[in-house]
Formats: structure tokens, C-alpha cells, sequence
């Protein structure tokens, strides 16, 4: 599987280099041109980074994820790993920050615990929604982003929830 | 809708940071922020400017719609409102394969680029446009076919098998995605009929 990962990019760049001569394409001016394109959308993108960045570490480090994990452990008792619940809540929020919460399940619980399994698969099967949003709608000016978070929120639901069953299902308890 | 997220991210932080005594550490993050911020687009950056180059390629020989081609007979049903061998799909096919075996930096600027092509379709540019939609909820439910961060962390915790999540994690990938394609086909159906 890794060299598959390994391959595609030499492959993808052979395969848009050898196509651009066989079409008799001045391969060189295009990609010039393209990379100055490039630049104006790698600094449009930057005000929405900044934002992104700025809000969600305010958010991370005012205490509300030990706020929030405090009182679901109480709600639940000692003995199950609460670390999971703040996780799948960031997962759309921050993948940075849901990584540090997986690491640190990996390394009070183990990897192949069942929090271990679960953190990873949750972690490997939705990407970081609000994150996705801001830069690709802000890339092109849009405002009005409609009932897009509602969808992309939906599926991150459902992935979460199907990370619960597959685990069980593969792994069991 | 990004600006209540966006306000109220903030504000929760701030307000939360007054009762939990964690002022002077918020205080330091609004301060460092913006270098972090920039050190991701320096991250960013070259790797944009390297692939809209080679892509600029893709697109003047012709291969960009040679590929929407190909994914057609998929793509046409995901995204009925672009017409058959747009560039947006070629793009989009792109990002999704490279998406999928865990490049996500490399995949960026294709999405990047499937965006503008999907922007050029739009009639009201300040308002997503449902091709729009459907071409986030694909990408946010994360099509990734082998994690490799997630493996290499595990490894680096001592895993017997580092990669035995990659079955589980494609199982619930496959199962947002649907989930997703689904509810976005539906709110589309429903603004059709009204």
C-alpha cells in the first residue's frame, strides 16, 4: 500500500510532463504561469488561515476541552477513557489538536487498546471540516456557504458513529 | 454562518479563560498565533506554487479533461450540474485520488484550483454553489485510503501492527462519505422541488 503512495506523485508529474509533449504544449511558459497563478491563490488563502489559527487556539487553550472532559467523567465514572469525547468533538475543528489527544490516548492507553484503535480510525476517517470550509469558500470569495457545514457536519457525525461500530465489529472490546 | 463559528470560537475562549484562571496562556496564544499561521502558509506556500505550475500544464495539453472523462461515468452522478469534461472534474478526480493515499498537502492545491473552475459555473459568486457543496462534504468526510501519520504514530507507540487500522478507517470513511453524498443529494432534491 505505501508504494502506492510512493509512486503516485512521480507518476502523476511523468504522466502531466510526457502528455504536455506528446500535445505539443509549451510545457515551461505554462508552468510559469501557473506558479504565478499560484502565488495570488496561496496569499488569498492567508487571511483565512490566519483566522482559522487565531480562533481555534483561543479556543483550545481556555480551559473548556478539561471543562468539558471533567464533566462527562463525572457523568460516566472513573474507569472509561474520557480523553475520546473531547477528540471526536475537535476532529472537525482542529486535526492538530485531536492528533495531541490521540497521542496522548496512544500513550496512557496504548495503541491497540480499545481507545487506541478507536482514536485512530476516528482520527483517519474525516478530515478537518470548519477548516476545509473557511479555506476553499474563502479561496474564491464565497460568503453564503448555505447548508454546507450542516452537510459536513453530518458526515463527520456519521464517521464517528462508524468508528464506534467498526471497531467493535473488528477488533470487539 | 462562518462569522457565528468564527465569533463564536472567541468568544467561548475568552469568556472561558476569565473563570479557568488560563488568561495569561490565551493571552500568549493571541500573540502567537499569527506566527503560527504563517508558518503554515510558508508550508503551504512553495507546495501551491510547485503543483498549480505543473497543473497549468495538465490543463493547457488537454489532460485535466481527459481525466474528468474517464471518472465521468462516477463523477457525472455526483455532481449532475457540471457539464460532462469540465476541468473542475478533472481537478476534482485529482484531489480525490490524491487525497486518498494520504497526501493531503499535495492535494490541497487541486482542490484549490476545482474551486475556481467551480466558481467560474456559478452564477451568484458570494453564494455556494450545490457543486460546490457536494465537492466539500466529499472532501471533508476525508477519503483516505492509508493514513500513513496515524501509522507512524502508532509505530512510534510501540503498536504490534501499526497498520490494522487501515480496514476499520476505510470502512468508516466509506460510511461518512456515503452518509454525506447522501444528506447532500437530499437538501438538493428538496431546494429543486420547492
Amino acid at each position: 500500500m505505501t508504494t502506492i503512495s510512493l509512486l503516485l506523485l512521480p507518476i502523476l508529474i511523468l504522466g502531466i510532463i510526457v502528455y504536455g509533449l506528446y500535445k505539443k504544449v509549451d510545457i515551461y511558459s505554462s508552468f510559469i504561469k501557473g506558479a504565478k497563478d499560484g502565488i495570488q491563490s496561496a496569499i488569498n488563502i492567508f487571511p483565512f488561515t490566519v483566522s482559522m489559527v487565531f480562533a481555534v487556539n483561543i479556543f483550545l487553550h481556555s480551559g473548556i476541552l478539561d471543562f468539558i472532559f471533567k464533566g462527562i467523567a463525572n457523568m460516566l465514572g472513573p474507569d472509561i477513557p474520557i480523553s475520546i469525547f473531547p477528540m471526536a468533538l475537535l476532529r472537525p475543528i482542529s486535526g492538530a489538536a485531536s492528533e495531541v489527544i490521540m497521542t496522548d490516548i496512544f500513550s496512557n492507553f496504548g495503541p491497540d487498546s480499545f481507545v487506541g484503535r478507536l482514536s485512530s480510525i476516528m482520527q483517519g476517517s474525516t478530515d478537518t471540516t470548519f477548516y476545509v470550509i473557511t479555506l476553499y469558500f474563502g479561496s474564491v470569495g464565497i460568503k453564503k456557504i448555505r447548508y454546507a457545514l450542516k452537510a459536513g457536519l453530518f458526515a463527520d457525525a456519521i464517521g464517528i458513529i462508524a468508528s464506534f461500530l467498526v471497531v467493535y465489529m473488528l477488533f470487539g472490546t | 454562518m462562518v462569522s457565528i463559528i468564527w465569533g463564536f470560537l472567541i468568544l467561548i475562549g475568552i469568556i472561558f479563560s476569565f473563570t479557568t484562571n488560563n488568561l495569561s496562556l490565551v493571552n500568549t496564544e493571541i500573540l502567537a498565533s499569527s506566527a503560527q499561521a504563517l508558518e503554515m502558509f510558508f508550508s503551504m506556500f512553495p507546495m501551491i506554487v510547485l503543483w498549480m505550475g505543473l497543473m497549468q500544464i495538465a490543463s493547457d495539453s488537454g489532460l485535466l479533461e481527459k481525466i474528468a472523462r474517464k471518472f465521468s461515468f462516477i463523477l457525472a452522478r455526483i455532481f449532475p450540474s457540471i457539464p460532462t469534461g469540465h476541468e473542475s472534474l478533472g481537478l476534482i478526480a485529482s484531489n480525490i485520488i490524491v487525497n486518498m493515499v494520504g497526501l493531503g498537502s499535495a492535494a490541497t492545491p487541486f482542490g484549490l484550483k476545482a474551486m475556481e473552475k467551480l466558481q467560474e459555473l456559478n452564477d451568484k459568486k458570494d453564494t455556494a454553489s450545490p457543486a460546490m457543496i457536494t465537492f466539500l462534504v466529499l472532501n471533508t468526510s476525508g477519503v483516505t485510503l492509508i493514513p500513513t501519520a496515524i501509522i507512524s504514530l502508532r509505530a512510534m507507540y510501540g503498536s504490534a501492527n501499526p497498520s490494522e487500522i487501515i480496514s476499520g478507517a476505510l470502512l468508516a470513511t466509506l460510511a461518512s462519505t456515503i452518509a454525506g453524498l447522501s444528506i447532500d443529494s437530499l437538501i438538493r432534491k428538496k431546494n429543486k422541488n420547492r
